[in-house]
């Protein structure tokens, strides 16, 4: 019942702001705020029980079913375990983040703004909570339409192309997996006479081995757009470059991950074997990723693009270490999904920043920007530096342990991301010498950080340090995905 | 009456429908391709006449009345649509009336 | 003591976290007080914890804390832990002595700067980071303060940020090392993959039983991580970044060419001794990318007109004869160089800072010259610091040092005799360099008018540490002259002892050999420079000479090479790429749906009446159809 309550406060606050924006706009940010608050002190308690929870084989913490339309088999199914509250906690921190980040820069339909905002984030955790495979189509798409209004109403100039073409491609993937959600469906009522969608019972389903393998490729192929793998990546940047900070932060930070967890909560558990027999294709496809995301990077002169690229780069991290089926790798995926969405989008918050102050994207129009923002400059450094890999942050823990354990299974694919860390220093480097460093580009004075920044850039600082020095908590959390998630694992 | 052969009253609806059709085709002018219009309908009318008299069942002559209360409504739409693009664009020549192409 | 181990990394860490997040808000002095302060602090702690580890040793040889668990995943298990040893004692010691000097001297060099406080948090971090690096007891604790020291040297070599080639030499430095380590982390999966453990004392264990000796395995292992160490001790061919990092400011120079960064690899391939002990090809590799590395970095030194880049050539050079040294299994003497180079290399970048700084930031040393008089505590601690370049014989520390490596060249287990050539090349050269930069920045006329005169916070660490170059090296005699071996015994402990060829003798020759041979580098550079000028102006009209000058004044044509092979290459591939090659599919697709509805939209021409006519066609057509059928 909870979990319905948490994904309601966040319904209920939206529709609340759109209301209350009516009169008083300056309170649409505030009940916002405090939505997401309660939301986090929430997924905080989550977190804190589940530690003193009693770990048994069944690791699902909360289990809640009520029937929803009986008669197709469809019930309001939610369920959390470790990896959804890791999920949960990373959604209502950026969450946070995203409403403060929004503060001063929605001037405009303030209102609906932080409807979409928070009903993006309610379909988000809808995602991460959801044992309903109806239940869980319908939240991964409630989650994109208000992001697509937040690219098409609050986005940049070429704000149209961009959220069409995130829709298209999402839209895409979404229709395959509807597809396969409906043949499992109909293949597990046939065989058991019980038309149902829950996740639980259709994990049983017996299937032949090429049937199992459409299905699995049905699903795959929604996750991998979302996650994005190459060659499925195009609508990322121009989605994220576009979007207001807010929607980058949401989209780098929550958005891909739900690729991610689609892949770990569904393909793995429910096609083991079809998703055993392709693991060596979507390795080589995340490695591919890593290094033609670095290059890209590389060449990018705005700088969001730059930073939506980074991204493409890093999301290959997950896929390789998701298919090479190693408990370390595994862990490093979960880390990977946190530090990712932590350091990504603290780089695109702080481009939102520059962009706040200098009106353009455009890195070969900055430099010099440490001198008049010596705060700003020494965040950009921590956070240039956790995207190329530095120990002491949390990426370095992710991208070890991934490379570590795809190491033991293919050796050659692990070598080759490897090189990912040497391209993921040079454009990291080249977007703190185009910004921060050289000449000061413009003679007018830039103004530095605000308290309102600063404490959005302190959470994200701490966080990525404290994942960096003492990631155990988290790796305890998800402990049970080597158990639950994957019977390969052992073998 | 019943000299009359229903085949008879077909072939002078298929005339009347063929002339209505060529109207609607050559002419340019609105109101003209309306009334041919109406000369059409009154064509279809008039085989429904003609095919309920030979079965001697009542249903034709409803269709009429039928056809005749939506001819009646469609002119009176229709007409009010012609007044209307009169008024907006000074003319009734549909070859200059493609507004609706794109 | 050992549980205060953890102060040691955590005041410099403290002092960075202190002024980094406050540095603006205080006062120059305070900054000042706490930058060179806790560094002080630091080296005072160091040498007490030293002299109780010296005094009464552990039984184990070693001192380890833990601090915390820092992850822990099926078998892999990794702690926040320090140890320390007499290896990682040696390089503790140079670190936060020569470090808390530098530190003292900076007060006073930096002073002036916009960003005083940025200055000591950034070296204050350089050395918590140097100091995790030895002092960690497992490799991925190593890796972290190893990527530390690498991010360090990249904010102070551009600490100045504002010039283009300042962040350009740093960006090269953070690249270059970063490619060396990638290697070495890639040693490190494999390590992993093979004995289960990232533990430097369990990996110690359990490679020999573990391995074969010059199994492959060990082999690749061995020199994925010598790569790693020659990225960060800039060896060829990954030396470039090292003559531009002299962009930063001149203690930085001193820090990272003489207590941190470059002795990095040194301490590496030391410490992972066990490893390039099973691996007699890796520790060939090693001998002679050292003796290679000496060798060009020398003959670039010898034509460099800049200061601290003859410092920068000349460090690379003395770091090829620590890796020679570790290459033949002179382990101790690897170490004892490193211990000795540190003193006087820091010596001579702080001096040369000073000389810069009173020459209106002055490189070029034919621009500089008649200091002798002018500055003479600068003079005479500097000619002392070359001296020990030169290895001058017996009065200098550089001579004991040196000198053993050339005795080993030759004797040791895997020395052979073209190894001690080279190594005597280098010893020729480096005289004569050292000589020429006493000659040309001191003597004959003034060129350029003295701003200022350094202060004393300035010269007294250059005293202390002129003392420790000349006086360092008596505390290790060679066998055949007096037996006293201090330094090598405290090493012992942890590093095997030189294992010498069974049939050489005569030490003595070989020593007189090399004394003679520093001697006539010493005295050409005199002659040169000094007697006989005009040798050199005719030189300078045969243009094979000045062809050759050139090229080693380019430091081989490396940085050109790599240019053209690997910068542009690179540079070309992803601006013509810029776009994304996957877009263009993409937008294929929609525009071929363009297309496609521009052509059905020819149909639909507003024309009411081909409308009609369409579906008259349409019916005809159904009716058609309906009769045929």
């Amino acid at each position: 019942m909870i979990l319905i309550w948490m994904i309601g406060i966040l319904l209920a606050g939206g529709i609340l702001c759109w209301l209350a924006a009516q009169w008083f706009p300056v309170l649409a940010k505030w009940i916002a705020l405090l939505t997401v608050i309660a939301d986090m002190a929430l997924a905080c308690t989550f977190f804190v029980v589940y530690k003193t929870f009693p770990h048994s084989d069944n690791s699902w913490f909360i289990d809640y079913q009520v029937n929803w339309i009986p008669s197709l088999g469809i019930s309001l199914h939610l369920a959390l375990d470790g990896l959804s509250i890791v999920l949960l906690l990373l959604t209502f921190f950026l969450g946070i983040l995203a409403v403060l980040c929004s503060w001063n820069e929605i001037k405009e339909k303030t209102g609906f703004y932080f409807f979409n905002l928070l009903w993006t984030l309610a379909g988000i955790s809808g995602v991460f909570v959801a044992m309903d495979l109806f239940l869980f189509y319908f939240c991964w798409e409630i989650m994109l339409v208000p992001m697509y209004f937040l690219i098409i109403i609050w986005g940049d100039t070429n704000r149209r192309y961009a959220a069409y073409k995130f829709f298209i491609f999402t839209q895409a993937g979404s229709l395959f997996l509807l597809l396969a959600i409906l043949a499992l469906y109909f293949i597990h009522g046939q065989q058991t006479n019980n038309y149902t969608f829950d996740y639980f019972s259709l994990l049983k389903t017996v299937l032949e081995p090429t049937t199992e393998k459409w299905i699995m490729l049905g699903f795959l192929i929604a996750f991998v757009i979302k996650l994005p793998m190459i060659p499925f990546h195009n609508w990322l940047p121009d989605a994220h470059s576009e979007a207001p900070t807010a929607g980058s932060l949401i989209l780098a930070g929550l958005l891909l991950k739900t690729g991610a967890y689609g892949i770990l909560r569904f393909v793995l558990p429910m096609f083991p074997e079809a998703a055993a027999s392709i693991a060596w294709w979507a390795m080589l496809l995340g490695v591919i990723g890593i290094v033609y995301g670095a290059l890209l990077a590389f060449a990018q002169t705005d700088l969001k693009r730059l930073i939506a690229y980074t991204s493409v780069s890093h999301m290959g991290f997950v896929l390789v270490g998701i298919f090479s089926f190693n408990e370390i790798a595994m862990q490093g995926v979960v880390m990977q999904i946190l530090t990712h969405g932590i350091s990504t989008g603290a780089l695109f918050v702080m481009a939102g920043m520059l962009k706040e102050r200098l009106h353009t994207r455009d890195i070969t129009k900055m430099g010099g920007l440490w001198t008049s923002m010596p705060a700003m400059g020494g965040v950009a450094i921590l956070f240039t530096m956790a995207s190329s890999g530095l120990p002491l942050l949390g990426n370095f823990i992710a991208e070890f342990f991934i490379l570590l354990g795809t190491f033991n299974i293919n050796t050659t694919l692990s070598v080759i991301a490897s090189v990912g860390l040497v391209l993921s220093a040079l454009y990291s480097l080249r977007m703190m010498q185009q910004v921060f460093m050289g000449q000061p580009a413009t003679t007018t004075t830039v103004k530095d950080i605000s308290a309102r920044e600063l404490i959005i850039m302190v959470a994200l600082s701490i966080s990525i340090v404290a994942l960096g020095l003492y990631p155990q908590p988290v790796m305890d959390t998800v402990q049970h995905l080597s158990f639950t998630i994957h019977p390969l694992l052992h073998e | 009456m019943s000299s009359i052969h229903a085949h008879t009253v077909l072939i002078v609806a298929s005339i009347l429908f063929v002339l209505g059709l060529v109207g609607v085709l050559t002419r340019k002018n609105v109101i003209f391709i309306l009334l041919s219009i109406e000369i059409m309908l009154n064509a279809a009318g008039l085989a429904f006449i003609a095919a309920g008299a030979k079965w001697q069942q009542p249903d034709g002559q409803v269709m009429f009345l039928f056809i005749l209360s939506m001819a009646a409504a469609e002119v009176s739409v229709g007409l009010a649509l012609v007044l209307q693009i009169h008024h907006q664009h000074k003319t009734l020549d549909v070859e200059q009336l493609k507004e609706l192409k794109d | 003591m050992q549980q205060y181990l953890y102060l040691i990394p955590a005041l410099p860490l403290a002092g960075f976290l202190a002024l980094s997040l406050a540095g603006r808000r205080l006062s120059a002095n305070l900054i000042a007080g706490i930058g060179a302060g806790s560094i002080c602090i630091t080296a005072v702690i160091t040498i007490l914890l030293g002299i109780q580890f010296l005094q009464s040793p552990p039984e184990t040889g070693v001192w380890q804390q833990t601090l915390w668990q820092w992850f822990h995943i099926s078998n892999l298990s990794v702690d926040i832990s320090l140890r320390v040893d007499a290896l990682s004692l040696a390089f503790i010691f140079i670190i936060t002595f020569i470090g808390a000097l530098i530190h003292i001297y900076s007060i006073a060099f930096m002073r002036h700067d916009r960003d005083y406080a940025r200055f000591f948090a950034s070296m204050n971090l350089f050395v918590c980071a140097m100091l995790i690096l030895v002092m960690a007891n497992n490799l991925v604790l190593l890796y972290l303060g190893w990527e530390g020291v690498g991010l360090c040297s990249y904010l102070l070599i551009g600490f100045w940020y504002e010039t283009p080639a300042n962040y350009k030499a740093a960006n090269k430095a953070f690249v270059i090392t970063r490619i060396g380590d990638t290697a070495m982390i890639i040693g490190l999966f494999l390590l992993f993959k093979e004995l289960g453990t990232l533990n430097i004392a369990d990996i110690l264990h359990l490679a020999p039983e573990h391995f074969a000796t010059s199994a492959t395995g060990i082999s690749l292992i061995a020199l994925l991580l010598l790569a790693g160490g020659m990225g960060k001790s800039a060896q060829v061919p990954l030396h470039t970044w090292l003559p531009d990092a002299m962009a930063g400011p001149s203690p930085v120079s001193a820090l990272i060419h003489a207590a941190t960064m470059v002795t990095a690899g040194v301490y590496l391939i030391a410490r992972m001794h066990t490893i390039f002990e099973l691996s007699p090809l890796a520790m060939q590799v090693t001998a002679i990318i050292g003796a290679i590395t000496l060798f060009t970095a020398g003959c670039s030194a010898m034509v460099q007109t800049d200061i601290k880049r003859i410092l920068a050539y000349s460090t690379i050079s003395q770091i090829g004869y620590m890796f020679l040294a570790l290459g033949i299994g002179a382990w101790s003497a690897a170490i004892f160089h490193f211990f000795i180079h540190a003193f006087f290399k820091a010596l001579l970048f702080l001096a040369a800072g000073a000389v810069i700084e009173s020459l209106h930031h002055e490189h070029n040393i034919f621009k500089m010259g008649g200091l002798k008089n002018k500055m003479p505590v600068i003079y005479w601690t500097f000619v002392a610091g070359a001296a020990a370049l030169a290895a001058l014989p017996l009065v200098t520390a550089g001579f004991f040092s040196k000198d053993q490596i050339l005795w080993y060249a030759w004797s040791a287990g895997n020395g052979h005799p073209v190894l001690w050539a080279v190594a005597l090349c280098g010893a020729f050269i480096t005289a004569f360099y050292s000589t020429r930069l006493i000659v040309v920045v001191f003597w004959g006329e003034m060129k350029t008018s003295i701003s200022h005169l350094p202060p004393k916070t300035m010269t007294i660490p250059l005293i202390i540490l002129a003392f420790f170059s000349i006086t360092a090296g008596w505390i290790e005699w060679p066998h055949n002259l007096l037996h006293l071996s201090l330094f090598s015994e405290h090493i012992q402990h942890v590093l095997p002892a030189t294992i010498l060829q069974t049939h050489l003798h005569g030490e003595i020759f070989f020593q007189l050999i090399a004394a003679i041979i520093t001697l006539t580098g010493i005295y050409t550079g005199y002659l040169l420079y000094h007697l006989q000028p005009e040798v050199i102006l005719q030189w300078k009209q045969r243009s094979a000479l000045v062809e050759i000058r050139e090229f080693f004044f380019s430091g081989w044509k490396f940085d050109q090479l790599y240019n053209n092979i690997i910068v542009k290459p690179f540079q070309f591939i992803t601006s013509t790429n810029k776009s994304d090659a996957f877009d263009k599919i993409y937008n294929g697709i929609a525009s071929a749906n363009l297309h496609l509805n521009q052509l059905f939209s020819i149909s639909q021409n507003g024309s009411l009446r081909w409308y009609v006519v369409g579906v008259l066609i349409g019916i005809l057509f159904i009716i058609t159809l309906q009769l045929l059928l």
